[in-house]
């Protein structure tokens, strides 16, 4: 196990470090001490390491992951695991604005709040928030699943594609093209298994459901107020 | 009784042009859509000559003394900047709007001619790294296909916040381009008309900028230059905010620039042309101290090499095209005309490049005809065409007695018109006028 500590090293010694297990793994479990909300701690990682981040971090954190296991034992700025493409990121406290913005794959737990556009333009990744999403979470997602257990703000969902979203809580609003759907037994073993994988013990069956009714995807002149 | 057609008035208000768009939008009820730039004429280099040599300054031998063309891009901040051979690159367009045969194209003109190539709203296709030499990988609001190895495998990065065409607008790419590839890059359902985002979904503002570049920087090991593009508005704030927030290079658009799909009025009504927004980024530039240290990429309406000399003369580093590109790979050929006028329209005007019916094979999806375009014979046609470019603008160099493009300087301008003057800050011909200057602008 190596321990960095951005006491004293700067964020660039951490990623370079970080990177140059591309080249050689020769490390697997990092440890990084004191982040004290510093932005783009560990981005851009392409190993299976494990990471443990002692503390708040701030904007970007794991951003554009891939592969890597990281946990924040703390709270994190905006777009935390932007595009990640694999791996996972646990968040211990809260979110800021567009966690999880356009992952592609992954999964993103955060077991505090996530603010305003949780999951924008999602394109694969998995997000499961055990508190509350601010508003306009999942706007324009394309794919991937959001699982909330708490509430959500305003404009849940709006112009979405095909990602599934599940609300145990209360939902503010809809978004745009954005409708409550039947939760099937595809569904219900989907999010069971979401679940399991995010270590929350809920039943999925307190959850609705929600997708995209599909009417924007082509334009149409009737459909010009949703616009 | 006269035998005399009675003559009839055109109305300048209502023209034949704004009947029929009135007609087609209570048809529709949906607004134009269509590619290109803009269609009227707005100031541009047309309006500004280069004043040449004769006795106070002398010439260099066309024949004989050197005229540089080669430009270093991202010397700021980026441990691997990019050295091109001539001032004239290729802009920023997407797969999906054009066929992987017009990207393969486009990189290998680039190639032979010595400059890079740029992706686009959709991802990077290997056709294109393939085949171009220096690749510049765009990070757009959309996001589409974005991945980090592919910003690995880039030489570039270009931040888009907007383009010429349509400043605060997203990208637009209707149903019928959205194929299986096309859809399986940018993970959308199949034959979606795909409306991207017009902000970036992570970051607002330039302080933000400011992360999100060190973000980009910290992920390429602060490797690769990061370009940020804008298309004209308000380009004087613009340019000293993306230079504060950490710009190697500054792509400017004007809003003659292209585009695959925009709304018509979008392309005709919003932003500044070209010629004006120049000398508000060079202006920004030297405020800071920077102009020449963050590099200046102008494009929009770059067709010729005066357009080249001219735009540097004004203080850009290089230039950029797009649709003079397409037209040397085959776009709008005569040889097409026939078939062009079976879907309503004719060689020279055809700019429904969003319905993906191109008889050229460059802006569309449909296999048999991205199949007629040879991308080897289209590459070179592009590379003939840059040649052309840097030989026309080495010309006007060497008349005006510099030893590099880059030596072409304001001073080497006057304007024809009184608008050009003041948008260009260039005196009218024959006089030591600028209109505007002396206590008033910026
Ligand atoms: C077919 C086409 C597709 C384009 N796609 C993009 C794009 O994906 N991203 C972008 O930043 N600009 C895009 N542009 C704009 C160009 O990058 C460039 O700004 C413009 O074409 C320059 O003006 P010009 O066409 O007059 O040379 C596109 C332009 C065209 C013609």
């Amino acid at each position: 196990m190596k321990t960095i500590d951005l006491s004293t090293a700067s964020v660039r010694e951490l990623n370079q470090a970080l990177h140059e297990q591309h080249k050689q793994l020769t490390e697997r479990d990092w440890v990084i001490a004191h982040p004290a909300g510093k932005h783009n701690i560990a981005v851009g990682i392409d190993e299976p390491l494990k990471i443990d981040i002692q503390g708040h971090a701030g904007y970007y954190c794991a951003g554009m992951n891939k592969k890597a296991d990281v946990v924040v034992h703390g709270n994190v700025g905006v777009g935390v695991a932007e595009n990640m493409m694999s791996g996972s990121v646990l968040v211990k406290g809260n979110a800021s604005q567009s966690a999880g913005a356009t992952g592609h794959g992954g999964l993103l737990v955060i077991e505090g709040d996530a603010g305003a556009r949780c999951g924008i333009s999602m394109k694969g990744i998995d997000i499961v928030v055990k508190g509350n999403i601010g508003h306009m979470s999942a706007f324009l997602g394309q794919a991937g699943r959001l699982v909330v257990l708490g509430d959500t703000g305003e404009n849940l969902g709006d112009s979405l594609y095909e990602v599934h979203i599940y609300v145990k809580g209360k939902v503010k609003s809809l978004g745009s093209d954005c409708i409550e759907k039947e939760m099937r037994p595809e569904h219900l073993s989907e999010l069971a298994e979401l679940l399991q994988k995010a270590g929350v013990d809920e039943d999925p069956k307190a959850f609705r459901r929600y997708g995209s009714a599909r009417n924007l995807y082509n334009f149409h002149v009737d459909n010009a107020a949703a616009y | 009784m006269s035998t005399h057609e009675p003559i009839l008035r055109e109305s300048a208000t209502f023209d034949r042009l704004t009947i029929q768009e009135i007609q087609r939008a209570a048809e529709t009820g949906i607004y134009d859509i269509r590619g290109g730039g803009t269609k009227r004429r707005v100031p541009h280099f047309d309006d500004l000559l280069l004043l040449g040599s004769s006795m106070s300054r002398y010439p260099l031998e066309g024949y004989r003394e050197k005229c540089g063309t080669d430009v270093w891009l991202g010397t700021r901040f980026a441990k691997k900047p990019l050295h091109l051979k001539i001032p004239v690159t290729i802009a920023g367009m997407s797969f999906g709007s054009l066929s992987a045969q017009a990207k393969e194209a486009l990189g290998r003109g680039a190639t032979i001619a010595g400059t890079s190539t740029t992706t686009g709203d959709g991802g990077m296709t290997p056709e294109e790294r393939g085949q171009s030499q220096t690749l510049v990988y765009q990070y757009l609001p959309s996001r589409y296909g974005m991945n980090p190895d592919d910003i690995r495998k880039a030489d570039a990065i270009e931040v888009v916040l907007g383009q010429g065409a349509k400043p605060g607008g997203g990208g637009m790419l209707l149903g019928m381009k959205v194929t299986e590839r096309v859809a399986g890059m940018r993970t959308l359902p199949i034959g979606v008309d795909q409306r991207s985002a017009s902000r970036h979904p992570d970051w607002t503002g330039p302080d933000d900028l400011a992360i999100k570049i060190a973000e980009l920087r910290e992920i390429t090991d602060w490797e690769k230059p990061i370009y940020v593009k804008i298309g004209a508005t308000r380009t004087y704030y613009d340019v000293k905010l993306a230079v504060k927030a950490g710009a190697d290079v500054i792509v400017l658009d004007g809003m003659q620039g292209g585009t695959a799909a925009t709304q018509e009025v979008f392309i005709e009504h919003v932003g500044i042309p070209t010629l004006p927004a120049i000398p508000q980024a060079v202006q920004a530039l030297q405020e800071m101290d920077m102009h020449r240290k963050v590099q200046l990429i102008v494009s929009g309406g770059v067709r010729t090499g005066a357009d080249v000399a001219k735009a540097m003369a004004l203080g850009a580093d290089a230039v950029s095209i797009g649709t003079a590109a397409l037209i040397a790979l085959g776009d709008n050929h005569p040889n097409l005309d026939a078939e062009l006028r079976k879907i309503g329209s004719a060689a020279g005007f055809y700019d429904d490049w969003h319905e993906g019916k191109d008889p050229a094979g460059i802006t569309t999806q449909d296999p048999e005809l991205s199949k007629r375009l040879d991308p080897v014979l289209a590459g070179r046609r592009l590379a003939n065409y840059l040649s052309v470019l840097v030989l026309e603008a080495q010309t006007m160099a060497r008349a005006c007695g510099k030893s590099h493009l880059n030596n072409l300087d304001p001073d080497d301008l006057v304007a024809l018109t009184v608008e050009a003057a003041a948008m260009a800050r260039v005196p009218l011909a024959g006089t030591k006028w600028i209109p505007g200057q002396n206590g008033s602008g910026y």
